[in-house]
């Protein structure tokens, strides 16, 4: 086959199996359902798999063309394409991987839901939509793929539309993706008036010619044109990267089952936004000033969401402020100019993330959809699979030696020390004092889940034990990778000009160049690791959480009452939600009310039609009086009418 | 001799308007004959529409299929028909959605043969206006096309319909009024009502202004633009379901159509002097209407205000490229504008015909239009909910519908204008979404509402076929507009060329 057809194959295949598990789920089956569909998205891996070979092994040349014309107008082509470069081909393995292995997953964990082909055609459709985006070549294509995840996780939060706190959680996902949409549609508009087009690859070479250009937009303030231009994409990268303050959906997204919420709420579509950064680095470089708005967003994200993940009892929840903050980190990493390390970091999350996801999926199973941890524990001895690999996961995740977060989080870190431009010092506080909050909210998690007393009813625990296999199975395939990605991938592509294809940054200011002066293989560096400060705070948050959540229980109560302000503050979530809730949608709302009735009701209808309301009146009676109801007398009205139109016409000419 | 030497224009106006009064006059009892003479005419139209669209010469400006005979001779009027490739798209439409509401008519019980007769009347007419190269042929139409709308809404119209006809009529008939006067005066000048030579009329400024507003106002009432919207609301209120369909489908287009036939091409200059207050009607109308559709609780009420604000894409893409020239001394973008606004006239008639229709399917069960007596009706109904779920989305414009085709290319040519301008279009990102998916969250999603909707039963064959066909057409108009595009794109630049040129010596 040739080359070009495997690559449409690789998004078509889910497509089709999409349509067949949505359209004919009756006469397929639920057997036929997940076949169809598993059997797409494998294919689909293998595919991808096959094609990451060839560029990351091969003397691959960038492969940049037009799939069809999707419209020409004015002279703007205006088409839907392929950029087949390292940076496309390691987000389509991640992406076809993770979707595999939470299809697989999905046999077990929807196995009595009504909706099981539903489910499938759902997530085999948001494989699609995400394959689409990360291989497009152009801004049009990025935009549908754009919206078309975010339509599938709308479809999944409120997969169970029922549940009342589902449907008003994916409404408030979408309209606050919309909201970063609209910076991102502004955006492109700027993009194709200042470089008159809207393709990858003729923006990036126009870009060098706009960096000096400046615009006003309000007040006569001159803003520089690419700085505009970015600042509006990485708006519409916040919402869909969930970041402060577009975040809010994120957490509410649990409300879906959890298989999407490790496939699309933590590994792949949430990082759609770090990636599209990473994808214009050319253009992001030109412009220090909306580095450093990312660098502060992703700080302040990284953060503060990783301090409210220590106050949550959803076990789901947990996982979800670790993922807005982790997303923060690797925004981080795109406004040091480290964008490698931020896409490194996005896999490594990738994998760790989903297998906590779908390792807390596990442990509700087991605990017949209960989700809070207060009535756990002791469960690592039921269900020790679940366990060990969520302790892999968890290592991962804060960081510790030789597994794959270590790697990719350290040198985020390292290289935010190499710059210098406004933000960069509050970044190098947050990433630290990150480290520190992450291990303690992840050993919280694994402690108050998985050790200690069980704080479950007999009844529940006579009943748990270890997922079947489709559950597990998925969880080791995703373990190997958070524990070796790091340690085998982290030389090629940080330092070893993997991704040089796809990334562009300033010679003159490249952190990772300069980490990398000082890398000496991966073995030195994670033994190093154990002798740096962040390994120390790492275990600083580790030992806490042991001392508080393993042996001295009552010292969380004694806290939470000493400084019941800040537990408050934070169980608020600083407020964002009640923000939103009576500002923007309360005000929108009565914004609404009042323009419908004081405007269209009673100034427009009520005032200014009034006066001919009541010859309106008059006509009426009239029309009524010779009202027959029969059709034909109408009709002979009409004719009539014109008649005397034409008639009255003719004299008025004459 | 071929079926392209047939008088095709002439056809596809007169065999609904000739089988529509027909079928006036065929007595109650024989309402299945009826239905098969309606579906037989409709389909007939539409393949002879299809026919004109496959003989259409792509890459030419220039009237097709033109058929020319002296009607009035004292007044040089002649029956004067040809399209271009702003009439054809617009004549395939009027067709297609004839053939839909013919077929929804199943559901309609009294007085079918009447209902079905008006409706072809009235399509028959709207193809006549489309296709009319004479001012006065297209008046004519204009007019005549009142009486069947008018009749439809006041016989099978809710129980405020004789409120609501009148109102329509009024509103209509006083914007037509202004246009009639400014025909008149054109007829004077130019001694001639071929539209063509309207369009190469030397008018001078102050002249031209006014011809542009009596235009405005006869056009503006019929797109409808803010502020003399307020008819439409309760039109469609009252209208039945195939009324709805075809006021939001069609008619809503001849505003949006007239001026690109008459406003831009005859007053250029004036167009460009006024360019500002077309544009701030539009932006009034994406952001302000789209508030007042979020606090609608009827469904139809919402549907229409939607379709205001949606209209607002149209106006504001035509009149954008004055200010395109004005802001960056190119024309580039300017024909994207004005593309734009004429994929979101079509794109619109699928859409608001299917969220209209999918009002009927609810409507006919249920018989309530307010939110607040659904609920939950994706537990009872859930084909019928992935449908509507599909429409409102392609409603808020999403990618890969049809519906995000016309706002994307008039937002981008809004942005060259002026960033504020492309800056108050987007809004509708998130009120379209927010006033459509509430609704989809308040009637589909939930616990069952009540025991009505508990009884509800899924779509029946008719109502997959109607929407299944508009879905077809909303996808693959979103997937690739590149046909329609190609096919309008000499006539948009012929215009852009035009109404850059200046009238005033």
């Amino acid at each position: 086959m040739d080359i070009k057809t495997i690559l449409l194959l690789i998004p078509l295949l889910p497509l089709i199996g999409s349509a067949i598990a949505g359209l004919l789920r009756h006469p397929i089956g639920r057997s036929g359902a997940h076949t169809v569909t598993i059997l797409a998205v494998a294919s689909s891996f293998g595919l991808s798999a096959w094609v990451a070979w060839q560029v990351f092994m091969t003397d691959w040349e960038v492969l940049n063309y037009t799939v069809y014309k999707w419209a020409v107008v004015d002279g703007i082509e205006l088409e839907v394409g392929f950029l087949i470069d390292s940076l496309t081909a390691l987000m389509m393995v991640v992406v076809t991987f993770v979707s595999f292995m939470v299809h697989v997953y999905t046999i077990g964990y929807m196995k009595d839901d009504p909706g099981y082909q539903r489910f499938f055609a759902y997530i085999n459709l948001f494989t699609f939509a995400m394959l689409m985006l990360v291989m497009a070549n152009n801004f049009l294509q990025l935009f549908f793929g754009w919206e078309a995840v975010g339509l599938v996780s709308y479809l999944l939060i409120g997969f169970w539309f029922k549940k009342e706190s589902a449907v008003r959680a994916n409404l408030k996902a979408f309209l606050v993706n919309r909201g970063g949409d609209f910076g991102l549609l502004l955006g492109v508009a700027a993009v194709l008036m200042y470089m008159g087009s809207l393709d990858y690859a003729e923006v990036f070479a126009a870009a060098p010619t706009v960096a000096g250009q400046t615009m006003t937009v309000f007040g006569g303030v001159e803003w520089s044109v690419m700085t505009f231009i970015c600042i509006c994409l990485f708006i519409g990268a916040m919402g869909k990267s969930a970041q402060v303050p577009l975040h809010v959906w994120l957490p509410d997204s649990m409300e879906g089952p959890t298989p999407i919420s490790a496939l699309i709420h933590a590994a792949t579509m949430v990082t759609a936004g770090i990636f599209m950064v990473a994808r214009l680095s050319p253009m992001y470089e030109l412009s220090t000033t909306a580095l450093s708005f990312i660098l502060i967003i992703g700080a302040i994200t990284a953060l503060f969401m990783g301090l409210i993940g220590i106050v949550q009892n959803d076990i789901k929840r947990v996982v979800a402020y670790s993922t807005l903050s982790q997303l923060g980190y690797m925004t981080v990493a795109l406004g040091a100019s480290a964008y490698s390390v931020a896409i490194f970091h996005l896999m490594t999350h990738a994998f760790f993330k989903a297998l906590l996801f779908l390792a807390a999926g596990s442990v509700i199973i087991a605990m017949h959809h209960k989700q809070d941890m207060r009535e756990m524990g002791g469960l690592g001895r039921i269900m020790p699979i679940t366990a060990v690999t969520a302790w892999v996961g968890s290592l991962a995740l804060i960081g510790f030696p030789f597994f794959s977060g270590f790697f990719s989080k350290d040198i985020i870190i390292e290289s935010v020390k190499q710059i210098d431009r406004t933000g960069a010092s509050f970044a190098v506080f947050a990433v630290y004092a990150g480290v520190v909050v992450t291990a303690l909210y992840t050993f919280r998690m694994l402690y108050l889940t998985f050790h200690g007393k069980p704080r479950a009813d007999e009844e529940m625990l006579s009943h748990a034990h270890e997922s079947p296999w489709v559950v597990t199975l998925p969880l080791v395939l995703l373990a190997i990778p958070s524990l070796l990605v790091g340690y085998f991938t982290v030389e090629p592509l940080l330092f070893g000009g993997a991704l040089s294809d796809a990334i562009y940054i300033d010679p003159a200011n490249d952190p990772v160049a300069a980490v990398g002066s000082h890398f000496h293989g991966p073995a030195a560096f994670a033994l190093h690791g154990f002798v740096t400060p962040v390994f120390w705070l790492a275990m600083l948050g580790v030992g806490l959480s042991t001392w508080i959540y393993l042996f001295q229980p009552s010292v969380a109560e004694n806290v939470k009452r000493r400084f019941h302000w800040l537990w408050t503050v934070l169980d608020r979530k600083y407020g964002f939600d009640e923000f939103y809730q009576n500002i923007v949608t309360g005000g929108g709302l009565k914004l609404a009310g009042f323009l419908s009735r004081r405007g269209d009701r009673m100034i427009i209808d009520g005032w200014i039609v009034h006066g001919s309301a009541r010859l309106v009146g008059a006509v009426a009676a009239r029309v009524r009086g010779v009202q027959t109801g029969f059709l034909y007398h109408y009709a002979f009205a009409m004719i009539i009418g014109l008649v005397a139109l034409v008639f009255a016409f003719v004299l008025l000419k004459g | 001799m071929g079926v392209m030497s047939w008088p095709l224009l002439s056809l596809v106006v007169w065999i609904p308007v000739i089988t529509g009064a027909i079928l006036l006059f065929v007595p109650e009892a024989r309402s299945s004959l009826g239905r098969l003479i309606a579906l037989v005419s409709s389909l007939g139209a539409l393949a002879l529409s299809l026919v004109l669209l496959a003989g259409f010469e792509l890459g030419t400006a220039a009237y097709q299929f033109q058929e020319k005979v002296v009607w009035i001779a004292a007044f040089d009027i002649h029956y004067h028909l040809g399209v271009d490739g702003f009439s054809l798209p617009l004549i395939v439409l009027t067709a297609l959605t004839t053939v839909l509401v013919v077929i929804a008519a199943g559901s309609v019980t009294q007085r079918v043969n009447q209902y079905l007769g008006a409706f072809l009347i009235l399509s028959g007419l709207m193809t006549g206006m489309f296709a009319a190269l004479d001012a006065m042929l297209f008046y004519v139409f204009f007019e005549a096309m009142l009486v069947p709308m008018f009749l439809i809404i006041g016989i099978w119209g809710g129980p405020n319909r004789i409120f609501a006809t009148i109102k329509f009529f009024l509103f209509t008939f006083f914007g037509s009024v202004f246009m009639l006067i400014a025909l008149i005066w054109l007829y004077l000048q130019a001694g001639s009502f071929a539209i063509a030579d309207l369009h190469s009329l030397p008018i001078g400024l102050e002249a031209q202004i006014w011809v542009f507003l009596a235009f405005l106002i006869a056009f503006a009432v019929k797109i409808p633009m803010w502020p003399v919207h307020t008819w439409l609301p309760d039109a469609h209120v009252e209208a039945p379901t195939g009324g709805s369909v075809v006021l939001a489908a069609v008619m809503l287009k001849i505003g949006g159509y007239g001026l690109v036939r008459f406003s831009l091409p005859i007053a250029p200059d004036a167009s460009s002097a006024l360019d500002w207050l077309v544009i701030g009607l539009s932006l009034v109308a994406i952001v302000y209407i789209g508030f007042v559709a979020l606090a609608q609780s009827d469904m139809k009420k919402l549907i229409a205000y939607s379709s205001i604000s949606h209209m607002g894409f149209v106006t504001l893409g035509l009149f954008l490229a004055f200010a395109i020239a004005r802001n960056t001394g190119e024309l580039s973008g300017a024909g994207l504008g004005i593309s734009g606004a004429m994929v979101q006239m079509i794109s619109h008639g699928f859409i608001s015909g299917a969220m209209f229709l999918a009002v009927g399917v609810l409507y006919d069960r249920v018989h309530s239009r307010e939110i607040a007596d659904y609920g939950g009706v994706a537990n009872v109904m859930p084909w019928f909910a992935m449908f509507a779920v599909f429409f409102f989305m392609a409603n808020s414009g999403l990618p890969g519908t049809s519906g995000f085709v016309g706002e994307f290319m008039v937002i981008l040519a809004a942005f060259k204008a002026d960033p504020w301008f492309a800056f108050f279009a987007a809004m509708t990102l998130i009120l379209g979404a927010g006033y459509s998916l509430w609704l989809v969250k308040r009637v589909f999603y939930g616990e069952v509402g009540n025991d009505k909707v508990a009884e509800l039963e899924d779509l029946n064959a008719r109502e997959w076929v109607l929407l299944t066909v508009l879905a077809l057409l909303t996808l693959g108009l979103g997937l690739w507009p590149y046909p329609l595009i190609e096919l309008m794109e000499p006539s948009v630049a012929n215009l852009v060329d035009h109404i850059m040129t200046t009238k005033v010596d």
